[in-house]
Protein backbone atom coordinates (compact mmCIF):
# COMPACT_ATOMS: atom_id res chain seq x y z
CA UNK A 1 0.00 0.00 0.00
CA UNK A 2 1.20 3.49 -0.84
CA UNK A 3 2.43 5.98 1.70
CA UNK A 4 2.18 9.73 2.09
CA UNK A 5 5.40 11.74 2.28
CA UNK A 6 4.98 12.16 6.04
CA UNK A 7 4.52 8.39 6.45
CA UNK A 8 7.58 7.75 4.27
CA UNK A 9 9.81 10.02 6.34
CA UNK A 10 8.56 8.62 9.66
CA UNK A 11 8.92 5.02 8.40
CA UNK A 12 12.48 5.68 7.36
CA UNK A 13 13.34 7.20 10.76
CA UNK A 14 11.53 4.45 12.66
CA UNK A 15 13.19 1.72 10.62
CA UNK A 16 9.85 0.08 9.79
CA UNK A 17 6.59 0.97 8.00
CA UNK A 18 4.49 3.06 10.38
CA UNK A 19 0.72 2.88 10.93
CA UNK A 20 -1.58 5.77 11.87
CA UNK A 21 -2.03 6.03 15.64
CA UNK A 22 0.89 3.84 16.68
CA UNK A 23 3.66 5.22 18.88
CA UNK A 24 7.12 4.81 17.36
CA UNK A 25 10.60 5.89 18.29
CA UNK A 26 12.33 7.88 15.57
CA UNK A 27 15.77 9.36 14.97
CA UNK A 28 15.92 13.16 14.85
CA UNK A 29 18.10 15.06 12.37
CA UNK A 30 17.80 18.65 13.57
CA UNK A 31 16.71 20.49 16.72
CA UNK A 32 15.82 24.06 17.45
CA UNK A 33 15.17 26.13 20.55
CA UNK A 34 14.98 29.84 21.40
CA UNK A 35 15.52 32.29 24.22
CA UNK A 36 12.19 31.50 25.95
CA UNK A 37 12.03 27.69 25.76
CA UNK A 38 15.82 27.17 25.59
CA UNK A 39 16.82 28.08 29.15
CA UNK A 40 14.33 25.50 30.54
CA UNK A 41 15.62 22.90 28.08
CA UNK A 42 19.18 23.57 29.30
CA UNK A 43 18.14 23.13 32.97
CA UNK A 44 16.27 19.90 32.20
CA UNK A 45 19.14 18.62 30.08
CA UNK A 46 21.50 19.18 32.99
CA UNK A 47 19.09 17.37 35.34
CA UNK A 48 19.19 14.39 32.99
CA UNK A 49 22.91 14.16 33.69
CA UNK A 50 23.59 13.50 30.02
CA UNK A 51 26.78 15.52 29.74
CA UNK A 52 27.17 16.36 26.08
CA UNK A 53 24.41 16.71 23.49
CA UNK A 54 24.19 13.74 21.11
CA UNK A 55 25.41 15.78 18.16
CA UNK A 56 26.42 19.39 18.59
CA UNK A 57 26.15 20.04 14.86
CA UNK A 58 22.45 19.23 14.91
CA UNK A 59 21.47 21.80 17.51
CA UNK A 60 20.38 25.35 16.66
CA UNK A 61 19.89 28.06 19.27
CA UNK A 62 18.06 31.16 18.04
CA UNK A 63 17.83 34.23 20.25
CA UNK A 64 14.81 35.82 18.61
CA UNK A 65 11.92 36.30 21.01
CA UNK A 66 12.76 38.93 23.62
CA UNK A 67 15.68 40.25 21.61
CA UNK A 68 17.54 42.53 21.12
CA UNK A 69 17.22 41.82 24.84
CA UNK A 70 14.25 43.84 26.03
CA UNK A 71 15.08 43.63 29.73
CA UNK A 72 17.51 42.16 32.22
CA UNK A 73 15.76 38.79 32.37
CA UNK A 74 15.99 38.50 28.59
CA UNK A 75 19.69 39.34 28.63
CA UNK A 76 20.26 36.64 31.24
CA UNK A 77 18.31 34.05 29.26
CA UNK A 78 20.44 34.79 26.19
CA UNK A 79 23.60 34.57 28.22
CA UNK A 80 22.59 31.19 29.58
CA UNK A 81 22.17 29.88 26.03
CA UNK A 82 25.46 31.36 24.84
CA UNK A 83 27.25 29.75 27.77
CA UNK A 84 25.59 26.41 27.01
CA UNK A 85 26.68 26.70 23.36
CA UNK A 86 30.27 27.38 24.43
CA UNK A 87 30.32 24.41 26.85
CA UNK A 88 28.82 22.08 24.28
CA UNK A 89 30.73 23.34 21.25
CA UNK A 90 27.49 24.27 19.48
CA UNK A 91 28.29 26.65 16.66
CA UNK A 92 24.82 27.20 15.20
CA UNK A 93 23.87 30.11 17.43
CA UNK A 94 21.87 32.93 15.85
CA UNK A 95 22.42 35.80 18.21
CA UNK A 96 20.14 38.67 19.18
CA UNK A 97 18.74 40.56 16.22
CA UNK A 98 19.82 38.10 13.49
CA UNK A 99 16.35 36.87 12.74
CA UNK A 100 13.35 34.72 13.54
CA UNK A 101 14.08 30.98 13.81
CA UNK A 102 11.53 29.78 11.25
CA UNK A 103 12.85 32.25 8.70
CA UNK A 104 16.53 31.71 9.47
CA UNK A 105 16.78 27.94 9.53
CA UNK A 106 15.24 27.20 6.14
CA UNK A 107 17.06 30.20 4.64
CA UNK A 108 20.41 28.80 5.80
CA UNK A 109 19.73 25.55 3.88
CA UNK A 110 20.91 23.71 6.99
CA UNK A 111 17.67 21.70 7.08
CA UNK A 112 17.42 19.16 4.26
CA UNK A 113 14.41 17.70 2.41
CA UNK A 114 13.37 14.32 3.79
CA UNK A 115 14.77 15.00 7.25
CA UNK A 116 13.18 15.33 10.70
CA UNK A 117 13.23 18.57 12.71
CA UNK A 118 11.99 18.92 16.29
CA UNK A 119 11.83 22.40 17.78
CA UNK A 120 10.82 23.75 21.16
CA UNK A 121 8.37 26.09 19.50
CA UNK A 122 4.95 25.36 18.06
CA UNK A 123 5.67 27.07 14.73
CA UNK A 124 8.50 24.64 13.97
CA UNK A 125 5.97 23.21 11.49
CA UNK A 126 6.94 26.06 9.11
CA UNK A 127 9.92 24.09 7.77
CA UNK A 128 7.59 21.40 6.37
CA UNK A 129 7.53 23.56 3.23
CA UNK A 130 10.97 22.04 2.51
CA UNK A 131 9.44 18.53 2.12
CA UNK A 132 10.61 17.51 5.57
CA UNK A 133 8.87 16.48 8.80
CA UNK A 134 8.93 19.32 11.34
CA UNK A 135 7.00 19.63 14.58
CA UNK A 136 6.99 21.47 17.90
CA UNK A 137 7.53 20.03 21.39
CA UNK A 138 8.07 21.29 24.95
CA UNK A 139 11.43 22.08 26.52
CA UNK A 140 11.92 18.78 28.37
CA UNK A 141 11.14 16.83 25.23
CA UNK A 142 13.79 18.79 23.43
CA UNK A 143 16.29 18.21 26.23
CA UNK A 144 15.70 14.46 25.93
CA UNK A 145 16.36 14.63 22.19
CA UNK A 146 19.63 16.43 22.94
CA UNK A 147 20.50 13.53 25.23
CA UNK A 148 19.33 10.63 23.06
CA UNK A 149 19.10 11.82 19.46
CA UNK A 150 15.71 10.12 19.28
CA UNK A 151 12.17 10.72 20.45
CA UNK A 152 8.74 9.11 20.43
CA UNK A 153 5.89 10.13 18.20
CA UNK A 154 2.31 9.06 17.64
CA UNK A 155 1.94 8.62 13.89
CA UNK A 156 -0.55 11.24 12.70
CA UNK A 157 -3.59 10.68 10.51
CA UNK A 158 -3.20 12.15 7.03
CA UNK A 159 -5.12 15.09 5.67
CA UNK A 160 -4.74 16.35 2.12
CA UNK A 161 -5.56 19.87 0.98
CA UNK A 162 -5.65 20.14 -2.77
CA UNK A 163 -5.76 23.64 -4.26
CA UNK A 164 -7.03 24.29 -7.78
CA UNK A 165 -8.16 27.27 -9.84
CA UNK A 166 -6.68 30.64 -10.75
CA UNK A 167 -4.98 32.63 -7.98
CA UNK A 168 -6.41 36.17 -8.02
CA UNK A 169 -3.88 39.01 -8.26
CA UNK A 170 -3.57 39.87 -4.55
CA UNK A 171 -4.05 36.44 -3.07
CA UNK A 172 -1.15 34.88 -1.16
CA UNK A 173 -0.25 31.79 0.84
CA UNK A 174 -1.56 33.63 3.92
CA UNK A 175 -5.03 33.93 2.41
CA UNK A 176 -5.04 30.24 1.51
CA UNK A 177 -4.23 29.05 5.01
CA UNK A 178 -6.66 31.53 6.58
CA UNK A 179 -9.33 30.15 4.24
CA UNK A 180 -8.47 26.61 5.34
CA UNK A 181 -8.83 27.68 8.99
CA UNK A 182 -12.19 29.17 8.09
CA UNK A 183 -13.27 25.82 6.64
CA UNK A 184 -12.01 23.42 9.27
CA UNK A 185 -11.56 25.55 12.42
CA UNK A 186 -8.76 25.63 14.96
CA UNK A 187 -9.26 21.97 15.82
CA UNK A 188 -9.94 20.71 12.31
CA UNK A 189 -6.57 19.05 11.83
CA UNK A 190 -6.10 17.93 15.44
CA UNK A 191 -3.16 15.48 15.69
CA UNK A 192 -3.07 15.23 11.89
CA UNK A 193 -0.57 15.83 9.17
CA UNK A 194 -1.63 18.49 6.64
CA UNK A 195 -0.29 17.96 3.15
CA UNK A 196 -0.64 20.81 0.65
CA UNK A 197 -0.90 19.87 -3.03
CA UNK A 198 -2.40 20.83 -6.36
CA UNK A 199 -1.62 23.10 -9.30
CA UNK A 200 -1.93 26.26 -7.16
CA UNK A 201 0.69 24.99 -4.71
CA UNK A 202 3.04 23.95 -7.55
CA UNK A 203 3.11 27.59 -8.64
CA UNK A 204 3.64 29.02 -5.15
CA UNK A 205 7.19 30.15 -4.32
CA UNK A 206 8.94 28.93 -1.17
CA UNK A 207 8.12 32.07 0.84
CA UNK A 208 4.40 31.44 0.41
CA UNK A 209 4.76 27.75 1.13
CA UNK A 210 6.42 28.61 4.45
CA UNK A 211 3.42 30.77 5.33
CA UNK A 212 1.04 27.89 4.54
CA UNK A 213 2.90 25.38 6.67
CA UNK A 214 3.50 27.94 9.45
CA UNK A 215 -0.20 28.19 10.28
CA UNK A 216 -0.99 24.47 9.96
CA UNK A 217 -0.47 24.39 13.73
CA UNK A 218 -3.30 26.90 14.12
CA UNK A 219 -5.58 24.11 12.85
CA UNK A 220 -4.09 21.80 15.49
CA UNK A 221 -1.90 19.89 13.03
CA UNK A 222 1.15 17.92 14.08
CA UNK A 223 2.93 18.95 10.90
CA UNK A 224 2.34 20.69 7.61
CA UNK A 225 4.16 19.50 4.52
CA UNK A 226 4.60 20.36 0.85
CA UNK A 227 5.98 17.45 -1.21
CA UNK A 228 9.17 18.12 -3.16
CA UNK A 229 9.00 19.53 -6.68
CA UNK A 230 11.02 21.81 -8.96
CA UNK A 231 10.54 24.78 -6.66
CA UNK A 232 11.94 22.81 -3.70
CA UNK A 233 14.84 21.56 -5.80
CA UNK A 234 15.69 25.06 -7.04
CA UNK A 235 15.61 26.37 -3.45
CA UNK A 236 18.16 23.75 -2.39
CA UNK A 237 20.19 24.04 -5.57
CA UNK A 238 19.76 20.35 -6.48
CA UNK A 239 18.22 18.61 -9.46
CA UNK A 240 14.52 17.62 -9.15
CA UNK A 241 15.70 14.06 -9.84
CA UNK A 242 17.48 14.00 -6.47
CA UNK A 243 14.25 14.74 -4.60
CA UNK A 244 11.90 12.60 -6.67
CA UNK A 245 11.27 10.11 -3.83
CA UNK A 246 10.06 12.89 -1.54
CA UNK A 247 6.45 12.90 -2.70
CA UNK A 248 3.39 10.94 -1.64
CA UNK A 249 2.56 7.73 -3.50
CA UNK A 250 -0.39 7.94 -5.88
CA UNK A 251 -2.22 5.24 -3.93
CA UNK A 252 -1.52 6.69 -0.47
CA UNK A 253 -4.61 6.90 1.72
CA UNK A 254 -5.82 10.00 3.54
CA UNK A 255 -8.26 10.12 6.42
CA UNK A 256 -9.45 13.53 5.17
CA UNK A 257 -9.27 15.13 1.74
CA UNK A 258 -10.29 18.71 1.01
CA UNK A 259 -10.55 20.40 -2.39
CA UNK A 260 -10.23 24.17 -2.44
CA UNK A 261 -10.89 26.25 -5.56
CA UNK A 262 -9.12 29.58 -5.14
CA UNK A 263 -10.65 31.27 -8.21
CA UNK A 264 -12.24 34.59 -7.30
CA UNK A 265 -11.36 34.26 -3.60
CA UNK A 266 -11.10 37.66 -1.89
CA UNK A 267 -8.26 38.28 0.59
CA UNK A 268 -9.00 36.63 3.94
CA UNK A 269 -8.80 38.17 7.42
CA UNK A 270 -8.99 36.44 10.82
CA UNK A 271 -11.00 38.67 13.13
CA UNK A 272 -10.63 38.73 16.94
CA UNK A 273 -9.93 36.57 18.79
CA UNK A 274 -9.25 33.31 17.01
CA UNK A 275 -7.26 32.42 13.90
CA UNK A 276 -10.27 30.33 12.90
CA UNK A 277 -12.60 33.33 12.90
CA UNK A 278 -12.02 34.18 9.25
CA UNK A 279 -13.96 36.45 6.89
CA UNK A 280 -13.52 37.95 3.42
CA UNK A 281 -11.86 41.35 3.71
CA UNK A 282 -14.81 42.71 1.76
CA UNK A 283 -17.34 41.69 4.44
CA UNK A 284 -15.65 43.57 7.23
CA UNK A 285 -17.12 47.05 6.89
CA UNK A 286 -15.43 50.11 8.32
CA UNK A 287 -12.81 49.09 10.90
CA UNK A 288 -10.41 51.84 11.94
CA UNK A 289 -6.83 50.73 12.52
CA UNK A 290 -4.27 51.93 15.10
CA UNK A 291 -1.33 49.63 14.40
CA UNK A 292 -0.01 47.59 11.51
CA UNK A 293 2.66 44.95 11.96
CA UNK A 294 4.39 43.33 8.98
CA UNK A 295 6.83 40.58 9.91
CA UNK A 296 6.99 37.39 12.08
CA UNK A 297 7.73 33.78 11.17
CA UNK A 298 4.52 33.77 9.13
CA UNK A 299 5.19 36.75 6.85
CA UNK A 300 8.65 38.20 7.48
CA UNK A 301 10.28 36.96 4.27
CA UNK A 302 11.44 38.86 1.21
CA UNK A 303 8.36 38.02 -0.86
CA UNK A 304 6.17 39.33 1.95
CA UNK A 305 8.07 42.60 2.16
CA UNK A 306 7.90 42.94 -1.61
CA UNK A 307 4.12 42.51 -1.59
CA UNK A 308 3.80 45.16 1.14
CA UNK A 309 6.17 47.55 -0.67
CA UNK A 310 4.24 47.15 -3.89
CA UNK A 311 1.13 48.46 -2.14
CA UNK A 312 3.00 51.23 -0.30
CA UNK A 313 5.17 52.52 -3.14
CA UNK A 314 4.70 56.24 -3.60
CA UNK A 315 2.08 56.46 -0.84
CA UNK A 316 1.90 57.65 2.77
CA UNK A 317 0.34 55.74 5.62
CA UNK A 318 -2.74 57.34 7.21
CA UNK A 319 -2.27 59.89 9.96
CA UNK A 320 -2.52 58.35 13.42
CA UNK A 321 -1.53 54.85 12.26
CA UNK A 322 1.68 53.28 13.56
CA UNK A 323 3.12 50.85 11.02
CA UNK A 324 6.11 48.63 11.67
CA UNK A 325 8.10 46.28 9.48
CA UNK A 326 10.46 43.77 11.11
CA UNK A 327 12.34 41.78 8.44
CA UNK A 328 12.54 38.08 9.33
CA UNK A 329 16.32 37.87 9.10
CA UNK A 330 19.49 39.84 8.38
CA UNK A 331 19.50 38.31 4.89
CA UNK A 332 15.92 39.49 4.24
CA UNK A 333 16.85 42.92 5.64
CA UNK A 334 19.91 43.27 3.37
CA UNK A 335 18.02 42.17 0.30
CA UNK A 336 15.15 44.54 1.16
CA UNK A 337 17.71 47.36 1.38
CA UNK A 338 19.28 46.43 -1.96
CA UNK A 339 15.96 46.29 -3.74
CA UNK A 340 14.84 49.63 -2.34
CA UNK A 341 12.03 48.17 -0.26
CA UNK A 342 13.32 49.77 2.93
CA UNK A 343 13.32 53.16 1.19
CA UNK A 344 9.74 52.60 0.11
CA UNK A 345 8.73 51.81 3.69
CA UNK A 346 10.54 54.78 5.18
CA UNK A 347 9.15 57.17 2.57
CA UNK A 348 5.67 55.89 3.33
CA UNK A 349 6.14 56.64 7.02
CA UNK A 350 6.59 53.02 8.08
CA UNK A 351 9.10 52.22 10.86
CA UNK A 352 11.64 49.50 10.05
CA UNK A 353 13.12 47.67 13.05
CA UNK A 354 15.56 44.82 13.72
CA UNK A 355 14.71 41.21 12.90
CA UNK A 356 12.85 39.88 15.97
CA UNK A 357 9.56 38.25 17.00
CA UNK A 358 8.80 41.70 18.41
CA UNK A 359 5.10 42.36 19.03
CA UNK A 360 3.90 39.03 17.58
CA UNK A 361 3.69 37.50 21.06
CA UNK A 362 3.22 40.82 22.86
CA UNK A 363 6.83 40.92 23.93
CA UNK A 364 8.15 44.27 22.81
CA UNK A 365 8.66 46.63 19.85
CA UNK A 366 5.16 47.90 19.23
CA UNK A 367 2.96 46.17 21.80
CA UNK A 368 -0.77 47.04 21.58
CA UNK A 369 -2.53 49.06 24.26
CA UNK A 370 -6.11 48.66 25.56
CA UNK A 371 -8.74 48.96 22.85
CA UNK A 372 -6.22 49.37 20.04
CA UNK A 373 -6.96 47.72 16.70
CA UNK A 374 -4.02 45.90 15.14
CA UNK A 375 -3.65 44.44 11.65
CA UNK A 376 -0.87 41.90 11.87
CA UNK A 377 0.71 39.49 9.41
CA UNK A 378 1.52 37.07 12.27
CA UNK A 379 -0.37 33.89 13.14
CA UNK A 380 -2.28 34.26 16.43
CA UNK A 381 -4.87 36.78 17.52
CA UNK A 382 -5.89 35.27 20.85
CA UNK A 383 -7.00 37.74 23.50
CA UNK A 384 -3.92 39.44 24.92
CA UNK A 385 -1.54 37.88 22.39
CA UNK A 386 -0.08 41.18 21.10
CA UNK A 387 -0.33 43.18 24.28
CA UNK A 388 -3.34 44.34 26.29
CA UNK A 389 -6.19 41.85 26.69
CA UNK A 390 -8.60 44.40 25.21
CA UNK A 391 -6.56 45.04 22.07
CA UNK A 392 -8.23 43.65 18.92
CA UNK A 393 -5.97 41.78 16.51
CA UNK A 394 -6.85 41.06 12.86
CA UNK A 395 -4.60 38.64 10.97
CA UNK A 396 -4.03 39.30 7.29
CA UNK A 397 -1.57 39.07 4.40
CA UNK A 398 1.24 41.65 3.95
CA UNK A 399 -0.69 43.25 1.05
CA UNK A 400 -3.84 43.71 3.14
CA UNK A 401 -1.78 44.98 6.11
CA UNK A 402 -0.04 47.54 3.87
CA UNK A 403 -3.31 48.66 2.27
CA UNK A 404 -4.85 49.07 5.73
CA UNK A 405 -1.92 51.23 6.82
CA UNK A 406 -2.54 53.52 3.83
CA UNK A 407 -6.30 53.93 4.31
CA UNK A 408 -6.35 53.73 8.10
CA UNK A 409 -9.06 51.08 8.01
CA UNK A 410 -8.97 47.40 7.09
CA UNK A 411 -8.76 47.39 3.32
CA UNK A 412 -8.22 45.21 0.31
CA UNK A 413 -5.12 46.09 -1.75
CA UNK A 414 -7.44 46.83 -4.67
CA UNK A 415 -8.77 49.89 -2.84
CA UNK A 416 -5.31 51.41 -2.85
CA UNK A 417 -3.77 50.34 -6.15
CA UNK B 1 -0.27 2.21 38.23
CA UNK B 2 -3.59 3.12 39.87
CA UNK B 3 -5.10 6.43 40.89
CA UNK B 4 -8.40 6.74 42.75
CA UNK B 5 -10.11 9.90 43.96
CA UNK B 6 -13.08 12.15 43.80
CA UNK B 7 -13.05 14.02 40.46
CA UNK B 8 -13.38 17.66 39.49
CA UNK B 9 -14.67 18.44 35.98
CA UNK B 10 -13.91 21.23 33.51
CA UNK B 11 -15.17 21.82 29.96
CA UNK B 12 -13.88 21.78 26.36
CA UNK B 13 -10.87 23.69 25.00
CA UNK B 14 -9.27 24.50 28.34
CA UNK B 15 -6.11 26.23 27.10
CA UNK B 16 -2.71 26.54 28.73
CA UNK B 17 -3.46 30.15 29.70
CA UNK B 18 -6.47 28.91 31.65
CA UNK B 19 -4.37 26.24 33.35
CA UNK B 20 -1.63 28.67 34.32
CA UNK B 21 -1.85 32.31 33.19
CA UNK B 22 1.16 33.74 31.34
CA UNK B 23 1.95 36.22 34.09
CA UNK B 24 3.12 33.40 36.39
CA UNK B 25 5.55 31.83 33.94
CA UNK B 26 8.55 33.59 35.43
CA UNK B 27 8.50 30.89 38.12
CA UNK B 28 9.06 27.15 37.84
CA UNK B 29 8.50 26.73 41.59
CA UNK B 30 5.89 23.95 42.03
CA UNK B 31 4.35 25.37 45.22
CA UNK B 32 3.90 28.77 43.58
CA UNK B 33 2.39 27.32 40.39
CA UNK B 34 0.03 25.14 42.45
CA UNK B 35 -1.41 28.27 44.07
CA UNK B 36 -2.50 29.63 40.68
CA UNK B 37 -3.53 26.48 38.87
CA UNK B 38 -6.68 26.82 36.71
CA UNK B 39 -6.92 30.46 37.72
CA UNK B 40 -7.40 31.52 34.11
CA UNK B 41 -10.56 29.39 33.66
CA UNK B 42 -13.38 31.58 32.50
CA UNK B 43 -16.56 30.96 34.45
CA UNK B 44 -16.50 28.66 37.40
CA UNK B 45 -13.25 28.05 39.26
CA UNK B 46 -13.19 24.48 40.51
CA UNK B 47 -12.08 25.65 43.94
CA UNK B 48 -10.62 23.29 46.45
CA UNK B 49 -8.43 20.68 44.79
CA UNK B 50 -7.12 19.14 47.98
CA UNK B 51 -7.77 15.38 47.99
CA UNK B 52 -8.50 15.54 44.26
CA UNK B 53 -6.07 13.55 42.14
CA UNK B 54 -8.14 13.23 38.96
CA UNK B 55 -9.31 16.06 36.74
CA UNK B 56 -11.90 15.41 34.02
CA UNK B 57 -12.08 17.55 30.88
CA UNK B 58 -13.75 17.69 27.48
CA UNK B 59 -12.17 18.02 24.06
CA UNK B 60 -8.76 19.54 23.29
CA UNK B 61 -7.51 19.90 26.86
CA UNK B 62 -4.28 21.91 27.11
CA UNK B 63 -4.45 23.67 23.75
CA UNK B 64 -2.38 26.80 23.14
CA UNK B 65 1.28 27.32 23.86
CA UNK B 66 3.96 24.69 24.38
CA UNK B 67 4.55 25.86 27.97
CA UNK B 68 5.36 22.96 30.29
CA UNK B 69 4.27 25.00 33.27
CA UNK B 70 0.70 23.84 32.59
CA UNK B 71 1.45 20.19 33.32
CA UNK B 72 3.80 21.12 36.16
CA UNK B 73 1.17 23.31 37.83
CA UNK B 74 -1.47 20.55 37.77
CA UNK B 75 1.01 18.02 39.11
CA UNK B 76 2.10 20.44 41.84
CA UNK B 77 -1.55 20.95 42.85
CA UNK B 78 -1.81 17.21 43.48
CA UNK B 79 -3.47 16.18 40.21
CA UNK B 80 -1.97 12.87 39.12
CA UNK B 81 -4.23 12.11 36.18
CA UNK B 82 -6.26 14.08 33.65
CA UNK B 83 -9.04 12.21 31.86
CA UNK B 84 -10.15 14.10 28.74
CA UNK B 85 -12.15 13.40 25.61
CA UNK B 86 -9.02 14.57 23.75
CA UNK B 87 -5.77 16.41 24.41
CA UNK B 88 -3.86 19.05 22.51
CA UNK B 89 -0.79 17.16 21.35
CA UNK B 90 2.00 19.22 22.92
CA UNK B 91 0.19 19.19 26.27
CA UNK B 92 -0.18 15.39 26.02
CA UNK B 93 3.57 15.04 25.55
CA UNK B 94 4.36 17.51 28.31
CA UNK B 95 2.05 15.65 30.70
CA UNK B 96 3.62 12.26 30.00
CA UNK B 97 7.09 13.80 30.25
CA UNK B 98 6.49 15.47 33.59
CA UNK B 99 4.84 12.45 35.22
CA UNK B 100 1.20 13.50 34.88
CA UNK B 101 -1.02 10.74 33.50
CA UNK B 102 -3.06 11.79 30.48
CA UNK B 103 -5.91 9.42 29.65
CA UNK B 104 -8.16 9.77 26.63
CA UNK B 105 -11.73 8.64 27.23
CA UNK B 106 -14.47 9.49 24.74
CA UNK B 107 -17.13 8.73 27.37
CA UNK B 108 -15.64 11.19 29.87
CA UNK B 109 -19.05 12.89 30.20
CA UNK B 110 -20.19 9.76 32.07
CA UNK B 111 -18.02 10.94 34.95
CA UNK B 112 -19.54 13.75 37.04
CA UNK B 113 -18.12 16.18 39.52
CA UNK B 114 -17.67 14.47 42.88
CA UNK B 115 -17.78 10.90 41.53
CA UNK B 116 -15.35 8.41 43.02
CA UNK B 117 -13.23 7.36 40.05
CA UNK B 118 -10.38 4.91 39.65
CA UNK B 119 -7.92 4.82 36.76
CA UNK B 120 -5.92 1.66 36.23
CA UNK B 121 -3.18 2.12 33.68
CA UNK B 122 -1.88 -1.50 33.59
CA UNK B 123 -5.31 -3.00 33.05
CA UNK B 124 -6.42 -0.18 30.76
CA UNK B 125 -9.65 0.72 32.52
CA UNK B 126 -11.47 3.55 34.24
CA UNK B 127 -14.00 2.63 36.93
CA UNK B 128 -16.68 5.01 38.14
CA UNK B 129 -17.32 3.60 41.62
CA UNK B 130 -20.21 6.02 42.11
CA UNK B 131 -22.21 4.58 39.21
CA UNK B 132 -20.56 1.20 38.81
CA UNK B 133 -19.65 1.86 35.18
CA UNK B 134 -16.39 0.55 33.76
CA UNK B 135 -14.70 1.95 30.64
CA UNK B 136 -11.72 0.60 28.81
CA UNK B 137 -8.86 2.86 27.76
CA UNK B 138 -5.94 2.14 25.44
CA UNK B 139 -2.78 1.06 27.23
CA UNK B 140 0.36 3.12 26.81
CA UNK B 141 2.78 1.51 24.40
CA UNK B 142 6.47 1.56 23.61
CA UNK B 143 8.47 4.54 24.74
CA UNK B 144 5.42 6.25 26.27
CA UNK B 145 4.88 3.25 28.55
CA UNK B 146 8.54 3.33 29.59
CA UNK B 147 8.45 7.07 30.35
CA UNK B 148 5.31 6.64 32.46
CA UNK B 149 6.89 3.73 34.29
CA UNK B 150 9.99 5.81 35.02
CA UNK B 151 7.81 8.60 36.41
CA UNK B 152 8.77 11.13 33.77
CA UNK B 153 11.17 11.91 30.98
CA UNK B 154 14.10 13.13 33.07
CA UNK B 155 14.16 9.85 35.02
CA UNK B 156 13.63 7.88 31.83
CA UNK B 157 16.66 9.47 30.16
CA UNK B 158 18.77 8.99 33.29
CA UNK B 159 17.92 5.30 33.34
CA UNK B 160 18.45 4.87 29.65
CA UNK B 161 21.83 6.55 29.64
CA UNK B 162 22.81 4.75 32.86
CA UNK B 163 23.27 7.86 35.05
S1 LIG C 1 7.33 35.34 15.22
FE1 LIG C 1 5.69 35.00 16.70
S2 LIG C 1 4.85 32.97 16.26
FE2 LIG C 1 6.82 33.17 15.18
S3 LIG C 1 8.33 32.24 16.58
FE3 LIG C 1 8.26 34.44 17.01
S4 LIG C 1 6.73 34.68 18.66
FE4 LIG C 1 6.46 32.65 17.76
Amino acid sequence: MGQTLTQKILSQKAGKPVKTGEVVEIGVDFTLTHDVTGPIAVSEFNRMGAGLVWDRDRVALVLDHATPSKDIQAAEACRKLRRFAAEQGISRVYDEGQGVEHVLLPESRWLRPGSVLFGADSHTVTAGACALFATGVGSTDLAAIWALGTTWIRVPAQMRLNFTGEMPRWLSGKDLILYVLRLIGTNGAHYQSMEFTGPVISRLDMDQRFTLCNMSVEAGAKNGIVPADEVTAAFFGVSPEELKELVSDEDATYEQWLEVDVSGMPPQVAVPSSPGNVKDVTELGDIQVDRVFIGSCTNGRLGDLEAAAEVLRGKRIARGVVALVLPGSTEVFREALKRGLVDTFLEAGVTVGPPSCGPCYGGHLGVAGPGEVVVSTSNRNFRGRMGHADALVYLASPAVAAASAVTGRISSPEEVI
Amino acid sequence: MRVRSRVVCVGDDVDTDAIIPGKYLGSQEPAFLALHVLEGLSGRFPGDLSNVAILCAGENFGCGSSREHAALALRAAGIRCVIAASFARIFFRNAINTGLLAVELKEVSRLSEGDDVEVDIEYGKVVNHSTGEVFSIPQYAGTVRDIVAAGGLVEYVRRRTGR
